[in-house]
């Protein structure tokens, strides 16, 4: 009950840092491992300026504040990390602590501890108990939702495949009379295994690259000169009050900000200077915008309520016409000059950013386009499904473990401690922890008895 | 007449509850409907196999019979298991149906403080939701402190044969008929299980040679840890294997509406583990043979016993089944296969200490809590014997964990969970199977058989010297060291290693570095120790995470605790809860359809309550 938990303690992608919290008897002992300066000497309720290294390769500058028992929050060893660089490396730092002996925290874990350890006055008891019960309803729908279709299929599949070399075993055990059956012998195991592990690692590899979930969604916006990009885009940040994180040469793109809308990231596309002046936006060209478009998920194009569409606003129209796009007809308190009749089959919405109007209407609309609601509710998105890919890598590394097993000549019954192992996590990642069920499958697959 | 403690029943739970009650020195009354069915084994001639072997070294170690009258019984005996690693090992053994309840008969009259009386128990007398007393069929009250009931399959119990019905026991003895309807009105769940027996056929009938001979292990085995061997290594009986025939499924599946199960007489409900062979041959109507043992009962009496082949069928159905079958041709049946029907009661209406939560001491322990199998019955016994003791003697019951004891993985299963159909140990069931081993029972009981007081001395004695062996012995691994220069071994060293080191190699076996020890050891103390050492990472694994459970089963749940009231629990677990009433968070959580989240909101309303108190 006292195993150490982290998670990320402030709202993803909201303030320039972020911290990661965390709790438990082991805290000090396990974020020292990954931090450069050495941590276990020092004082309760110090900060230590240090960087977090993996394979000695440093990962993130950061500020360490190290709070002893019992006066903390949870009245648990409590270390807190202030991370630097942005989203993804505060995400990194977070898994990094999660390979130590740390585990990912349940909503509202800290709270709880802070409660059972007496640290939270009685009157708070009913608040955090309603809480707990909403954030862990809301979290194990995201963990259905984020693995609903394809994958969860895939690993029942897999699950189906181990339960049948399981039940085999555990008949062969419980019945070794029965010379009729099949004995399950570790070479038939190992066949099962390199099939099993490679879906697996298929399954990693494509949560890997699961974009939306990890990287967000990036967004160009694009338009002719003075359209109103640069007024969209502050309408979104303004409203979000988000656009804070800076994570230029970090990743792969050109991002330059980021905002976060209910849990999901959206990168917006830097198309050359869209906080610049107005002069120099007005030598956007074409080039620039192509480049935009091709590494955007998703394009707003904006045009003017105020003006017939021009030659540019039809080049823009057909350079992004394979991609996702809402057109964003700005200034719809001016009179309409624009001829929507040729914009009949886009998804459209009319803004006028001097009123902040239509910005909700467009946060609808990109959440409408990318199924938001289905797969994500608030931060936690992130949590749970950093949580079942941690699960998933852990099953492919017990496979490995099985494969030394069996080199070892280790006997059945050990081997099979591994791969119920992989059986009950991947359980818990598609949300199954029936426990009769391999009896269930015994009873049903094989004829035993008196 | 006034006794601390009464069982009812004289089976396998009955004898262990009587022995165990009498034996800690409280004066104990076992009724019985017949002395000569104590202890009897109905079904199948044999003790132990996976789990309920490792179950009988259990209730040796902690001072129960079963194990050593075994080993007074033994016609065959085997090691099961020994190539699939050391967690699942296991003993079986075939035993003679005669000598058993003979030899425990025997003991049970050498207990001073225990009385043994024919009669049937009808009634109890419940004052202030505590026993008083039993009344037996002719109207005797017998008073006592704690009753435990052991009524095996007499509660209502009814043999099937076709449409035929008969009211009674396997040997045709009388039931009790009103017991389990006193146990309703007092608000029980009662529930209707079904189990079954196979044809007995005389020996001189049956061609073995036809069948496929299966001798016993050809070195000295035993249940009981004091390791006396009784039995003749050399001369052990056989069993055969054979199969059914194409005409013996014809024959079952023309006739499948004559049996008791298909034609719709049979209320309760029967196990999957255990199938008919009728119900084998309709749902796996795919196999074309299925196995079957001959295995002999007694060297007393001419029985032998089909196992696999029970069946609900009429007698002349039974008839032309036997003789489908190779070798029995022109085998003579001497007692007919039959279904048994009877009462059980919920156990999920039971504390984990075996005594029921409506009824205070009162105990219940076997088949009357839904379980089936003689092992399953005797470790129960023990346990409610042990438990009804200590509650008269004010201390607090002996509770065996899921890492601790199949015994205690059984319990567990059937207060926490319930059971619709019989239940069976399965080395499945546990969780930390690679801790509850047949090698180590001793180690993980023996200490607490002895603070109970039913461990005799000499046993207890015996095992502190083992473990004082192995300690040596470990010593020694830990302190020889094996050179680079060494070429005996046949294996690459780079630097100089311990033998405990080098054992840990798969290659290595403790046998072959004997001769670099100081000291000789038995073959047990070499088994175990290899054991401990070789799979020490696994054991320590599985440890820890026993561990981490068994704090949450440290978080006492009160047991006026009403569930219903926490509002903030999900419906269907509040349901549950109150159901079951665990006693422990860690309880709670193995309860399903109790959810994380109502794990957590429950500790924190225990919490809460604490605080109130302060």
């Amino acid at each position: 009950m006292n195993d150490t938990i982290a998670a990320i303690s402030t709202s993803l992608g909201v303030g320039a840092i972020s911290i990661i919290r965390v709790s438990g008897l082991e805290a000090i002992k396990e974020v020292n491992k990954i931090t450069k300066a050495n941590i276990l000497e020092k004082e309760s309720h110090t900060i230590i300026y240090t960087y977090i290294e993996e394979n000695n390769e440093t990962i993130d500058e950061v500020l360490v504040t190290i709070m002893k028992a019992p006066k903390t929050f949870t009245r648990e060893d409590i270390v807190e990390i202030n991370c630097h660089g942005g989203i993804a490396t505060t995400k990194k730092v977070l898994e990094l602590l999660l390979k130590q002996n740390i585990r990912l925290a349940e909503p509202g874990e800290f709270t709880k501890r802070a409660f059972i350890n007496g640290r939270i006055d009685l009157t708070q008891a009913e608040a955090v108990m309603d809480l707990i019960n909403v954030k862990s309803d809301a979290a194990r729908q995201i963990a259905i939702n984020n693995l609903k279709g394809k994958t969860t299929k895939k690993i029942k599949i897999l699950r189906e495949k181990i339960s049948d070399i399981l039940t085999n075993i555990e008949v062969n055990i419980d019945y070794p009379e029965y010379q009729d059956i099949e004995e399950m012998t570790v070479e038939k195991i190992e066949n099962e295994l390199d099939n099993i592990k490679y879906e697996l690692d298929k399954i990693i590899e494509n949560s890997k690259n699961s974009k939306i979930i990890k990287d967000g969604i990036s967004i160009a916006i694009i338009g002719r000169p003075n359209v109103g990009k640069s007024s969209i885009l502050n309408m979104f940040s303004g409203y979000e009050k988000a656009i804070v994180t800076d994570i230029a040469g970090t990743t792969r793109d050109v991002v330059e900000e980021s905002i976060i809308l209910d849990g999901i990231q959206l990168n917006l596309i830097d198309t050359a200077g869209i906080r610049q002046t107005k002069d120099i936006v007005e030598q956007i060209g074409v080039e620039r915008s192509k480049q935009a478009i091709e590494t955007a998920d998703l394009v707003l194009l904006v045009l003017n309520n105020n003006e017939q569409l021009k030659k540019e606003d039809k080049d823009l129209l057909e350079l992004s016409k394979n991609k996702k796009r809402i057109i964003i007809i700005n200034k719809n308190d001016l009179a309409q000059k624009i001829d929507i009749n040729e914009l009949k089959r886009e998804e459209i919405v009319t803004t006028n950013t001097i009123k902040d109007d239509g910005i909700k209407e467009l946060k609808e609309k990109i959440k409408e386009m990318f199924n938001l609601e289905k797969i994500t509710t608030k931060d936690y998105n992130y949590v749970s499904n950093i949580n079942q890919l941690r699960k998933i890598e852990e099953s492919r590394n017990s496979i490995e473990n099985i494969r030394k097993n069996i080199e070892n000549n280790l006997p059945i019954d050990i081997i099979e401690i591994d791969l119920k192992y992989i059986w009950d996590v991947l359980g818990e990642v598609i949300g199954e922890t029936y426990q009769e069920e391999l009896l269930d499958n015994l009873f049903s697959k094989f004829c035993v008895g008196k | 007449m006034k006794y601390e403690i009464i069982v009812v029943g004289g089976g396998h739970a009955g004898c262990e509850a009587a022995l165990a009650a009498s034996r800690k020195g409280h004066k104990t009354l076992l009724i019985t409907g017949n002395i000569k069915n104590i202890a009897d084994t109905p079904c199948n001639p044999s003790i132990g196999g996976p789990a309920k072997g490792v179950v009988v070294r259990e209730i040796d170690a902690l001072g129960g019979e079963m194990g050593k009258n075994t080993d007074k019984s033994i016609l065959q005996i085997k090691k099961l298991n020994t190539k699939k690693g050391p967690a699942v090992q296991a003993l079986r053994a075939q035993i003679d149906k005669t000598i058993y309840p003979q030899e425990m008969l025997k003991t049970l009259q050498k207990e001073e403080n225990l009385e043994i009386k024919e009669n049937i128990v009808e009634n109890l007398i419940i004052e202030n939701n505590t026993i008083k007393a039993v009344i037996t069929k002719n109207n005797e009250k017998i008073y006592a402190d704690a009753v435990i009931l052991t009524t095996g399959t007499y509660l209502k119990g009814m043999i099937l044969r076709g449409d035929k019905k008969n009211s009674g026991g396997p040997h045709g003895e009388e039931p009790s008929l009103h017991l389990s309807d006193k146990l309703k009105e007092l608000g029980f769940t009662i529930q209707r299980l079904k189990t079954g027996t196979p044809p007995r056929i005389k020996i001189d009938t049956i061609d073995f040679t036809k069948g496929l001979e299966q001798p016993g292990d050809n070195y000295p085995l035993s249940f009981s840890y004091m390791n006396e061997i009784k039995y003749d290594v050399e001369n052990q009986e056989k069993c055969y294997l054979i199969y059914t025939t194409p005409n013996t499924h014809k024959i079952i599946n023309e006739n499948l509406q004559k049996s008791s199960m298909y034609g719709g007489y049979v209320e309760g409900v029967g196990p999957r583990y255990c199938p008919s062979i009728e119900d084998k041959i309709v749902r796996f109507n795919d196999k074309e043979r299925h196995q079957l043992f001959l295995e002999p009962e007694s060297l007393y009496y001419d029985d032998i016993y089909i196992q696999g082949f029970s069946t609900s069928m009429p007698e002349d159905v039974q008839e032309q089944m036997v003789h489908s079958l190779p070798g029995l041709e022109n085998a003579q049946i001497l007692k007919y296969a039959y279904a048994i029907e009877y009462d059980a009661i919920d156990p999920t209406q039971l504390k984990q200490s075996l005594e029921t939560k409506i009824i205070k001491n009162l105990f219940t322990a076997g088949q009357i809590n839904g379980t089936s199998g003689y092992e399953e019955a005797a470790c129960q016994g023990l346990i409610a014997g042990i438990n009804a003791s200590l509650k008269l003697e004010g201390k607090k019951p002996l509770i065996l964990k899921r890492n601790e004891a199949y015994i205690g993985v059984l319990i567990d299963d059937l207060v926490t969970k319930g059971t619709k159909e019989p239940y069976r140990l399965l080395t499945s069931r546990a969780e930390y199977r690679l801790l509850l081993r047949d090698d180590n029972a001793d180690q993980r009981l023996s200490e607490k058989g002895y603070e109970i007081g039913l461990l005799k001395e000499e046993q207890y004695q015996k095992y502190k010297q083992k473990e004082q062996t192995i300690n040596k012995l470990i010593e020694e691994l830990k302190t020889i060291y094996i050179k680079p220069t060494n070429n005996e071994l046949n294996i690459e060293l780079k630097d100089r290693i311990s033998l405990f080191e080098l054992l840990k190699r798969p290659e290595i076996n403790l046998t072959n570095l004997t001769k670099y020890l100081k000291n000789n050891y038995e073959e047990e103390i070499i088994n175990k120790t290899q054991i401990m050492v070789k799979y020490e990472g696994y054991i320590k694994k599985q440890e820890r995470e026993a561990k981490k459970i068994s704090e949450y089963d440290e978080i006492i749940i009160p047991e006026d605790t009403d569930f219903k009231k926490i509002s903030n629990l999900a419906l269907e677990a509040r349901e549950k809860l109150q159901k079951v009433k665990p006693t422990s968070i860690g309880q709670a959580m193995r309860i399903s359809g109790v959810n994380p989240s109502d794990i957590s909101i429950l500790m924190i309303y225990l919490k809460r309550g604490n605080k109130n108190n302060d």
